[in-house]
């Protein structure tokens, strides 16, 4: 009979061990369903994660990891501060909508104009865009005690219905012959967020997402915020006592996690999207969920988090096109991720113990 | 615009036709939280439910083995949440999202090659001499074996939860764990059996979705039910009967923007058509300034030497 003893203080090893386990477990798992599917196992793992990074053509798909990790990091970043405490927000998919339509409605109002305030314009505006999707389960949270997962959850439907709306409407292209999504910011240089060294796929989103991450490794060691985030997800009550304002730090972080959600969806509405159009998100918002949590919640973590599922998104992609392997079963394979992280998680706080059956 | 096409008799006939899969969802997720669990995997599990149900009644050529089908997937979809939460202890918000993470992930995958198929049919039960019935008749009384089956339910959740020696340990379990357990109750066996309940309700409702309901697959057909029927649970504060009535709230809000799309309403479809996630964030305001109704263990871990 194995026991579960908890631990007096959580393993600090197991806490690093566990996201390793868990990628391990998935792998094999992983590798046993694609050999159901009538893959070869060792040859699709190898797609994934291999081959991005040091296979044949590599040299095209490392910059591609940064661009797709830029988004996750940057949303995931945000994410922790409210996970820390115990703020669930899960409505980052919406708040990364709304961030890239208040963003490009920003750069569109301005066509054909060129000038040098236009792009840093769009940065505020897309923040300011998440900032506000992400103030309204903060506000109804703080004010009325409303359950925040599930009214930010609402709110990625109501972004979704909204985008579509915007692409077929207001934010059109004149001159698309009637087709839905808007001109493409590529083609305004203005408004858009181009490489900033060649081929190295490092776009000011990239940048962004770095300096998320060493501004919340700031916060986390440094600043009284941090700590106070730290106290109310540990010990509420406490945190009460100590003089932490419960609606403000929700406020705090569902609106910072949002303005980071709405700046990762302006960076990639102007970069590596292009336009705002129907299907213009991919989820981001809610694998940076997966990301967050394989992260450990700090930054470094979700820093490494992020670059790996961005890997699993492009070998992803590799293993759809060479191998065809269905598109969901990524998906699902990052599912299992978050998944198996949870399940091992146990011997961060527990013990395993082997004892004979008890005496009643 | 033409208000005079929305017959009001198909109207409500449809209302409860779009209310079933909240309603049984919701249902399960009402037993699962009484037992102090929180089980945010619904939409996860709803989503299975849809897929297995679809492709097995297609491949079978019967709808009743799809449907059992669909609550088997919701049922072990949610016992992997009882594994995560009740033996390795893993926090329930993050096991949940994972579960739904996980099913429409898992969805997509099993629904390969079911795009653009009809599922068979399934029959109405049209009730001798009720179902003839003017107005009465074709709103109450014509409508498949599931929206019986789903009230029944109904009042059998109330029946268990109120009236009987189980439902009172279920619900003393929900309450306060450690008091539970001391009285001898084995807290973490009923927790499971609670959570399978609710993964065969969302699998069930999953299932009505894509045989009844649509009836066809699509890859995330689901769209937020599992969620709006959490948020019903809430709305409810955890009573059976006024599951019902949020369901059909919500089943007619959803029913009537349809009908006003169709009718051609000067408001845009998308506006529309995020009407029912509006109101499900206006009723959870509503709703959120009563807390004490909520059970005293619910989202709490559960280890004996706590």
């Amino acid at each position: 009979m194995i026991r579960l003893e908890k631990r007096p203080q959580p393993s600090r090893i197991w806490s690093y061990l566990a996201p390793v386990g868990a990628v391990i477990i998935t792998m094999l798992v992983g590798g046993a369903l694609f050999a159901v599917l009538g893959k070869d196992p060792v040859e699709a793992i190898r797609t994934i994660f291999w081959d991005p990074v040091f296979g044949e053509f590599a040299f095209y798909y490392r910059p591609q990891l940064l661009v797709k990790a830029a988004p996750l990091i940057l949303i995931a970043i945000g994410l922790s501060l409210g996970f820390r405490a115990g703020i669930w927000n899960i409505g980052a998919e919406g708040q990364y909508i709304m961030g890239a339509l208040a963003g490009a409605g920003v750069g569109l109002a301005y066509y054909p104009l060129e000038a040098a305030y236009i792009f840093p314009l769009m940065v505020i505006a897309g923040a300011f865009g998440g900032w506000a999707w992400g103030m309204i389960p903060g506000i109804l949270k703080a004010r009325f005690g409303t359950n925040e997962i599930l009214v930010s959850l609402m709110l990625v439907y109501v972004a979704e219905q909204l985008l579509a709306k915007m692409a077929l409407g207001l934010l059109r292209n004149p001159d698309g012959r009637g087709f839905p999504g808007s001109r493409n910011l590529q083609q305004y240089p203005s408004a858009h967020n181009a490489e900033i060294f060649a081929g190295t796929g490092v776009h000011w989103g990239v940048v962004a997402a770095l300096i998320a991450v060493i501004f919340a490794y700031v916060l986390f060691t440094r600043h009284l915020l941090g700590f106070q985030i730290k106290l109310t997800g540990q010990a509420p009550k406490a945190a009460r006592f100590a003089g932490v304002n419960p609606a403000r730090l929700t406020l705090i972080c569902l609106g910072l996690s949002g303005a980071l959600a709405g700046l990762a969806g302006m960076f990639e509405v102007s970069g590596p999207a292009g336009q705002i159009n129907i299907d213009f998100n991919v989820g981001y918002g809610f694998t940076a969920i997966i990301v967050a949590f394989l992260g450990r919640l700090h930054p470094v973590g979700i820093l490494l988090a992020g670059l790996l599922l961005a890997l699993t998104i492009i070998g992803g992609e590799n293993a759809e096109s060479n191998l065809g392997l269905p598109a969901a079963a990524i998906q699902m394979f990052q599912g299992m991720l978050l998944f198996f992280l949870l399940a091992v998680d146990v011997l961060t706080n527990y013990r395993l113990r082997w004892k004979t059956a008890e005496v009643a | 615009m033409d208000l005079s096409s929305i017959n009001p008799t198909l109207l409500l006939a449809s209302l409860i036709v779009a209310s079933t899969p909240i309603l049984l969802a919701a249902l399960g997720e009402l037993v699962v939280e009484r037992a102090g669990v929180l089980n945010l995997g619904v939409e996860g599990m709803m989503i299975t439910g849809a897929i297995c149900g679809f492709a097995i009644a297609v491949n079978t050529g019967s709808p009743f083995v799809g449907f059992i089908a669909a609550a088997m997937g919701g049922a072990t979809l949610a016992f992997l949440f009882a594994i995560l939460t009740q033996f390795t202890l893993a926090n329930q918000v993050a096991s949940g999202l994972a579960l739904t993470l996980f099913g429409l992930g898992l969805s997509a995958l099993l629904g390969q090659g079911y795009q653009g198929i009809k599922p068979p049919a399934t029959a109405s039960l049209d009730i001798p001499i009720l179902s003839d019935l003017p107005v009465l008749g074709p709103i109450l009384f014509s409508h498949d074996l599931m929206v019986y089956l789903a009230l029944a339910l109904v009042a059998a959740v109330w029946f268990v939860l109120n009236r009987t020696r189980a439902g009172l340990i279920l619900r003393a379990v929900g309450e306060n764990h450690g008091a539970a357990h001391a009285l001898g109750y084995k807290v973490i066996r009923i927790r499971i059996l609670a959570i399978l309940f609710g993964g065969a309700c969302a699998g069930l409702g999953g299932a009505y979705l894509s045989l009844v309901r649509v009836p066809q697959w699509t890859e995330g057909m689901t769209a937020g039910s599992g969620w709006i029927a959490l948020a019903l649970v809430v709305f409810a504060s955890w009573k059976a009967g006024r599951v019902l009535l949020g369901a059909w709230l919500f089943g007619g809000i959803s029913v009537l923007q349809l009908n006003l799309q169709a009718a051609g309403v000067a408001i845009p479809v998308e506006y529309l058509s995020m009407s029912p996630y509006l109101i499900t964030i206006l009723v959870l305001v509503i709703m959120s300034a009563d807390k004490s109704r909520a059970p005293g263990s619910l989202g709490r871990t559960f280890h004996a030497s706590d």
